[in-house]
């Protein structure tokens, strides 16, 4: 995933709802970000500071709420945190998997003065 | 000072996504089917379209997006061929989003397109994070990238329609499992269609030039 375009995106959302509540300041930035979406955060961070500069989120902390990858096997049934690419099933050793978590990447919510 | 917490629960790629859309609502119009190409640089996603075209024998009219970081290498190389093509230099990004393509779109004759080929930028990591409006993604592996790359690059392998395993005829020089990559690719993908050939001997192009067809709407 690409952190520039990521957080120009990020920016734009939050001021933009910020704006709507009428408020001053974002202080804090809660992201949910599922781990097949493979991010950096302290990257992300590093943009974010540098874009935010002059706007409402200047000085914000994000924070990350990383989601695992869980998977449901299509043969079998069986629910599962894979260890590895390899997405063979523990239960039934077959390779057939659908992604139940881990793909989410949005903006959960902002705190603002 | 009193802070509160504002809920949000938007989506960060929702802007690019809009544009997706509307992108995919221009070429289903045309009656266009779009696909997105994606590799690492050498796979072989120029050779690849310039291989299916051969292969259509004008079965269908292609019509192609072509994105780089820059130079207007491919697509001088695709125009040589009679290929209606448009390039897109990014400047330093490292894939293409739903704006450049719209931009593409534009200067293309669709009027006149049954598929647009959307190059992507060579690049195994970020192009699969970013909707174009595509109705296919494919993905090309080659042999000599080695067989281990599911593994290392689960994102792209597990979010594709198509995976194309390029570069067969150097196999009997390369040490590559093709079960267990397939077993692998697979387990990532349980409904991908994967398709083995060689765009440097011809071998195998039919069978996807034909699924190709098959998948676009006749003229």
């Amino acid at each position: 995933m690409h952190e520039l375009s990521v957080t120009e995106s990020i920016l734009d959302i939050v001021c933009r709802h910020a704006d709507q509540a009428q408020a001053n300041r974002i202080t804090r930035i809660h992201l949910v970000i599922g781990e097949l979406s493979s991010i950096v955060d302290d990257s992300v961070q590093f943009y974010f500071d540098y874009l935010a500069k002059d706007s409402k989120a200047a000085g914000a902390e994000l924070v990350f709420k990383r989601l695992g990858i869980t998977l449901r096997c299509e043969n079998c049934q069986h629910q599962w945190e894979p260890p590895s690419a390899d997405w063979t099933c523990p239960s039934c050793g077959i390779a057939r998997a659908r992604v139940e978590t881990g793909r989410e990447f949005y903006v959960e919510s902002i705190e603002v003065t | 000072m009193s802070s509160k917490t504002i809920p949000v629960i938007e989506r960060i790629m929702g802007a690019n996504d809009r544009v997706a859309l509307s992108n995919r609502e221009i070429l289903d119009r045309h009656g266009i089917h779009a696909v997105n190409v994606m590799a690492s640089p050498g796979a072989g996603k120029t050779s690849l379209i310039a291989s299916t075209v051969k292969a259509l024998d004008s079965r269908r009219a292609v019509g192609v997006i072509e994105g780089d970081l820059a130079s207007t290498v491919d697509t001088d190389r695709l125009r040589a061929m009679g290929v209606t093509a448009v390039q897109i230099n990014t400047g330093g990004q490292c894939h293409l989003d739903a704006n450049q393509v719209r931009e593409g779109l534009n200067a293309l004759p669709l009027d006149k397109l049954d598929i647009v080929f959307i190059e992507n930028v060579g690049n195994l990591v970020c192009p699969v994070g970013f909707a174009l409006g595509e109705h296919t993604r494919l993905g090309i592996s080659s042999v000599p990238e080695g067989d281990d790359k599911p593994h290392k690059y689960p994102t792209i392998f597990a979010n594709i329609d198509v995976l194309i395993i390029n570069k067969t005829d150097l196999l009997p020089y390369i040490p590559f499992d093709m079960p267990e990559f397939h077993r692998l690719v697979r387990g990532l993908n349980p409904d991908v269609r994967i398709f083995e050939l060689s765009c440097i001997t011809g071998e195998g192009i039919d069978g996807w030039a034909q699924w190709l067809v098959d998948h676009t709407p006749k003229p």
